[in-house]
Parts: C-alpha cells; structure tokens; sequence
C-alpha cells in the first residue's frame, strides 16, 4: 500500500498548492485583463493561455531554461537558497504554469459576465474601489472561479510532462501519482498501475462533478441561482 | 439649490458618431430631462454623477465644483455625493432588501450584516413599507418594491442631489401612474433636489419644474431660461416653424 500512499500524498500536496497559487494569481491576471482596455491585452491573454495547447515537455524545457541550475534564473534563485530542479516545489511550479490558464479563463469569463452598472451603483454610494471588488464583483464572479480553480486542481493533480522535465522521478521526494503510474508500467507493475490509475480516475471525475455543478450550462446565467433559491425558500411574497 | 452644467463629450463607435454639448444653470428642485432615447439624456446624467469622464466642461452643483476641465478638477464619484436611480435600479442580486439599503453605509470593505438593519436604513425601510421584504432577494420582489429599495439605497446616504434616469421604465403602466405619484409625493415631502430624465411627457409634467428638452446631444431652445409652468410641445417646439 504504501507504494500508492506516498505518490497520491505527494500529488495532493503538490496539485494543492499549485491550486493556492493559481486562485491568488490567475484571478489577479483575470481581473487584471477583464478590466484592461487595451489592443495589447488579446496578446497578453493568447501569452497566458500558452500553457493550455504547448506540450507540456516543452513548458517543462522552458522552466528548465529559465529556473535550471544554469538557466537564466538559476543562479539568482540558488543564491537566495531556492532551488526547484529535483524538488517538489519544482513540480508545484510546473503544475500552477500548466493549469494556469485553467483558472484565468474561466475567471475572466466570470468577471466579464458581472454588470457594470452594480459596480457603477456602489461608486456613488461612496464604496471604494478596493470595496466594490470584494462586495460585488468578487461575489458574483465567485462561482465561475471556483469552477475555475477546480478544474485547475485536476489538471495540476494529473501533471505529467513538464513536472518530469523539471522535478524528476525520485521516489518519496518528487514522484507524483502520474510519475508512479509511468514507472509502475515501465517495470511491469500491473497491480500498481491499476490501483493508481483507478484512484486518480475516481479523484478526478469527482471534481469534474463538482466543477460542473457550479458552473451553470451556457443558457443558465448567474440570475438563476438566485431563481433556484427563491424556489427553494417558497414563492414570493408581493 | 443652484446647479450648473457645461459637458463637452464626443463619443466615437464603430456605427455612430455622438457629439454631447450640454449647458444649462438651474435653481429649480425639480428638474426634468426629456427627449427621444439616444438624445444624451442618460450621458449627461452619468457625466453629473461622476461615472463618465467629459472631454471639457464644467459641473457644479450648489457652489461646490464637482467636475472643471480647466482647473483640472475630477471629483471621484464616491465623494460627489450625488445619487443615482438607474434604469433598471440595478440592486445587488446577491444581497437581500435589507443589505441593499444598507449598502452606502458601511464602507469597509465587507457589506453588511444580513439581519442587522442600522437606524438610518430603518428610517427608509418604514418610509417605503418595506419592512415585509427586507429579508428578500431583488429577484424575489415586485418591480414597484425594486423601485422603493433603490430609491431607499440612494437616500439612505444622503445626498445632494438625486439623480433618476428613466425611473418607470421598467414598470408596466398601472404601476407607471401610481409609482409617479408616490416619486411626486417624496419630491414634496423630502427637502433633495432630483433631475428626472424620461421620454414620456407625463413624467416631465408632473415630475418637473425646470424642464429642459434635449435633442441630439443639445438642449432646445438654450436652457438658460426657466420655463413656468412646464412648456411641453413635444411635436411642434415653440419656435418651429
């Protein structure tokens, strides 16, 4: 058992904070760019949204290049004692880039389906900036971002290619559940491979569940939630 | 009450090109706006509140200079103390009856507490007869309730000035009629100026004293001359030919 233990304890520690980083930023990226009036913004979401169609050894090459022993901020990083290669906070950074754009679309699209006039309307009731964004544009986007933010977790959860680029297959240190399984084939470990295919299948169409109950089909917008409540707690009074 | 109002602003789309070039003095508390839609009624009412920026101009409202191109005076919205009725009242579906009203009165960044009603929100929830609904959502009450509820918000933080754009719009026409005479009745009642935009001239005719007609992105007939009582031709202008 403990040969599905470790990696599925790993993998869940490292799609966690994977999910941490990309709620934090790939919400500040979508808000950013929801609210961005400027040609270059298509450009800019297109760089974000990379991750989502590039094989993920070659975002992993990339990582390599740029955060690798000898890459252009390696020598920077190891001075400040942080090294990624061969670690597991390598794999969190090559999950949170490959499931980045997970979240920055579906928050983009959560943001950009809030009214501007309810913004509008607390401006002049003298609410700042900074208030408008967590009493209404953060509350009415919330469902789309955590559907979001979801997905992103299943994604980082599964992150093969560029976490094997960057973090290795060190057993009990840096091999995550889809590492596991690779190897597991490899040495023709079937009853391995079998066990933790079926426990990451399982995982995965759980949150997708999830994800798919929280983000209402197309037809349905963000009103109906509230039509569905009022159902619930009885007609209205008039 | 004394209100003065030079905008300058030229909006560009794609399929319309839309120069507003308003100027008007007013000392009336009771202003209204009519004219066709798209005649930069709605434009310049955001431009008073704050919510959009003029090319040039200049607005002031009882002294106190809210918006001065030349000066380079801007006011942000938050401190002009001016409320606005928007068309479609826009209340927060997220938040109850109760919590709407409350909404300008906590200014952190966390809304109000769902059952906590403050006294300055009491006072208008009494006014309006809404203590039934406070606990509701926008989406679980009438239109003439979401009327009173935005009306209640925007008065809870008192302002200036209220501005209301298009306020019966979005009601059907029994509910038009008594809903303008509950607006005349507060305008009567409370001691805050309004400017009342609306293309229907019984609106203007009983909710106006200083009527100012604007087509095309200008006031007909100059709007420096208060007109008493209303003059309202809506096909043929005093001076037409």
């Amino acid at each position: 058992m403990d040969g599905i233990w470790t990696p599925l304890l790993l993998s869940l520690k490292v799609a966690g904070w994977a999910t941490l980083l990309n709620a934090v930023l790939g919400v500040a990226a979508a808000y950013g760019i929801a609210r961005w009036r400027s040609s270059a913004r298509d450009v800019v979401d297109a760089i974000l949204t990379l991750p989502l169609v590039l094989p993920p050894t070659v975002l992993g090459y990339y990582l390599l290049v740029l955060v690798g022993r000898r890459g252009v901020f390696g020598a920077w990083l190891e001075s400040i004692g942080i090294t990624l290669v061969f670690t597991w906070q390598g794999a969190v950074l090559a999950s949170t880039v490959v499931a980045f754009p997970l979240v920055l679309k579906s928050a983009r699209a959560a943001f950009e389906g809030v009214d501007h006039q309810l913004e509008n309307a607390a401006r002049v009731l003298g609410v700042s900036e900074t208030g408008i964004f967590f009493r209404v544009t953060l509350p009415l986007a919330l469902r789309g971002i955590v559907a979001g933010v979801l997905l992103a977790f299943a994604r980082a959860l599964g992150e093969f290619g560029a976490t094997l680029m960057i973090a290795g297959n060190l057993p009990g240190r840096t091999q995550t559940l889809s590492v596991a399984i690779y190897e597991a084939v490899q040495a023709g470990d079937d009853n391995t491979a079998n066990l933790l295919v079926l426990v990451t299948s399982v995982t995965c169409v759980v949150l997708l569940v999830i994800a798919g109950r929280l983000v209402p089909p197309a037809a349905r917008g963000l009103g109906d939630s509230y039509e569905r409540r009022r159902f619930r707690r009885g007609p209205a009074t008039r | 009450m004394s209100m003065h109002v030079t905008i300058r602003k030229r909006i560009v789309t794609a399929d319309r090109q839309f120069a507003l070039d308003i100027d008007f003095d007013s000392d009336s508390r009771r202003i209204a706006m009519f004219g066709p839609s798209g005649a930069g009624k709605s434009l310049t009412l955001r431009a008073i509140a704050g919510l959009l920026a003029p090319d040039s101009g200049r607005i002031v409202l009882n002294g106190r200079v809210l918006f001065d191109s030349e000066t380079g005076v801007d006011v942000r919205p938050q401190e002009r103390r001016v409320a606005y009725l928007f068309q479609d009242y826009a209340l927060f579906p997220h938040l109850t009856v109760a919590q709407n009203i409350a909404f300008g009165l906590s200014q952190g960044w966390r809304n109000p507490a769902r059952r906590a009603l403050p006294p300055e929100a009491a006072r208008w929830v009494d006014a309006f007869g809404l203590r039934e609904i406070v606990n509701q959502y926008p989406i679980q009450i009438s239109g003439g309730q979401k009327q009173r509820v935005a009306l209640a918000r925007a008065l809870v933080a008192q302002p200036d000035i209220v501005l209301l754009d298009e306020p019966f719009s979005a009601l059907d026409p029994a509910l038009r009629t008594r809903m303008r005479a509950e607006l005349r009745a507060l305008q009567e009642s409370l001691d805050v100026p309004m400017v009342v935009i609306s293309h229907d001239p019984k609106d203007v005719e009983i909710l106006g004293d200083h009527v100012l007609e604007i087509r095309d992105g200008r006031i007909h007939g100059g709007g420096r001359g208060r007109q008493h009582p209303p003059v309202y031709a809506p096909q043929q202008p005093a001076h037409a030919i």
